[in-house]
């Protein structure tokens, strides 16, 4: 069986973003679910890679002239989600970043409000 | 007690004036200063007002946030928020702490009576910000992006602030619709200088807050 350039990248990358989800994980950097996620989307890689025609059948299925098609709109539909998730986590981490800045910020207001009374 | 709150992001040149005018019409003035590089936190100490400083600069809806916050904790009954600019004139005050005795917001305007030299691409510029504002909530105000206001203790209170940024005179507004907060509008003048001018907000950031507004709206 012969592979070409193409499938042999997209194989050996699938194997190294594999193996980096692994030691991320396993340095806890990263939870269990989300590595999960990661290696079932590495791993489906793989093998559409290695059989490209198993991704025809199901294209043909939901009428897509070619498995490739199929895959490209998935991963264009995924990665927007992964997008969207992220711009969200990122503006509560700004708002949480606000509430830490302002809570520091507020900490020796108490002191300042005791000199008001012994005005 | 009357507290004016005065959000600062390197302000040096200018906050110290704005403290020491300020300072006859309130008991007292708490300044913001949102992580500054210069020296906006030791000029307005020195000029007479409680700072409060954000460690790392976090944004004007933030500094509002905090400094409508701290005036509650320091015992603020009446809260008057203005620029650290210059472009308000402490002297208008009065008309805010009046107006809150029947009211739980008072926004400033410098459409009412068109005091001032607002120049004609800003007052344009104003007019799509009231249309945008309207259409996404539903109130009508004469000048939404005018920084001079008032709120009372209750409206303080309640009032929350989530945008960081420069939405937050839209969100001010959607709040007083959500709240239903006895709200009117005071006349002020507006000053431009070439310095606030610099300060203040260009088109692109108009842009930028308007859209920004628009996902709000979406995701909420």
């Amino acid at each position: 069986m012969m592979f070409s350039a193409i499938q042999l990248l997209i194989i050996l990358f699938a194997l190294f973003a594999v193996t980096r989800v692994v030691i991320k994980v396993r340095s806890r950097s990263i939870p269990m679910t989300w590595a999960t996620l990661w290696i079932i989307i590495w791993v489906g890689a793989g093998v559409v890679a290695l059989l490209p025609q198993t991704t025809d059948l199901l294209a043909a299925r939901v009428g897509i002239g070619r498995g490739a098609d199929l895959l490209v709109y998935l991963s264009v539909m995924v990665l927007f989600y992964l997008i969207f998730r992220l711009v969200v986590k990122v503006e509560s981490m700004q708002q949480d970043m606000t509430k830490l800045v302002r809570a520091i910020s507020m900490k020796d207001l108490d002191n300042k409000k005791g000199e008001d009374s012994s005005e | 007690m009357i507290v004016a709150v005065v959000p600062a992001y390197n302000e040096e040149q200018e906050v110290g004036n704005v403290v020491r005018n300020t300072l006859p019409f309130v008991d007292r003035v708490l300044v913001v200063d949102d992580g500054s590089t210069d020296n906006t936190a030791q000029v307005a100490r020195d000029a007479g007002a409680v700072v409060v400083a954000h460690a790392i600069n976090r944004g004007l809806g933030a500094s509002l946030g905090t400094g409508i916050k701290s005036a509650r904790k320091i015992g603020g009954k009446k809260i008057i928020t203005l620029d650290a600019d210059g472009q308000h004139l402490a002297e208008e005050i009065p008309l805010f702490v009046r107006a809150l005795d029947g009211h739980e917001v008072v926004l400033g305007s410098r459409m009412i009576e068109m005091k001032g030299n607002m120049p004609a691409f800003r007052r344009a510029a104003q007019r799509v910000g009231n249309m945008l504002t309207y259409v996404m909530f539903g109130l009508m105000v004469s000048d939404s992006q005018s920084g001079f206001r008032g709120f009372s203790a209750a409206a303080a209170d309640a009032l929350e602030i989530k945008t960081d940024r420069m939405e937050v005179s839209s969100e001010i507004i959607s709040e007083i619709q959500k709240s239903g907060f006895k709200w009117t509008e005071v006349p002020i003048t507006a000053i431009y200088t070439e310095y606030s001018l610099s300060k203040g907000q260009s088109f692109t950031v108009g842009i930028k807050t308007a859209l920004k507004l628009f996902i709000h709206r979406i995701k909420s």
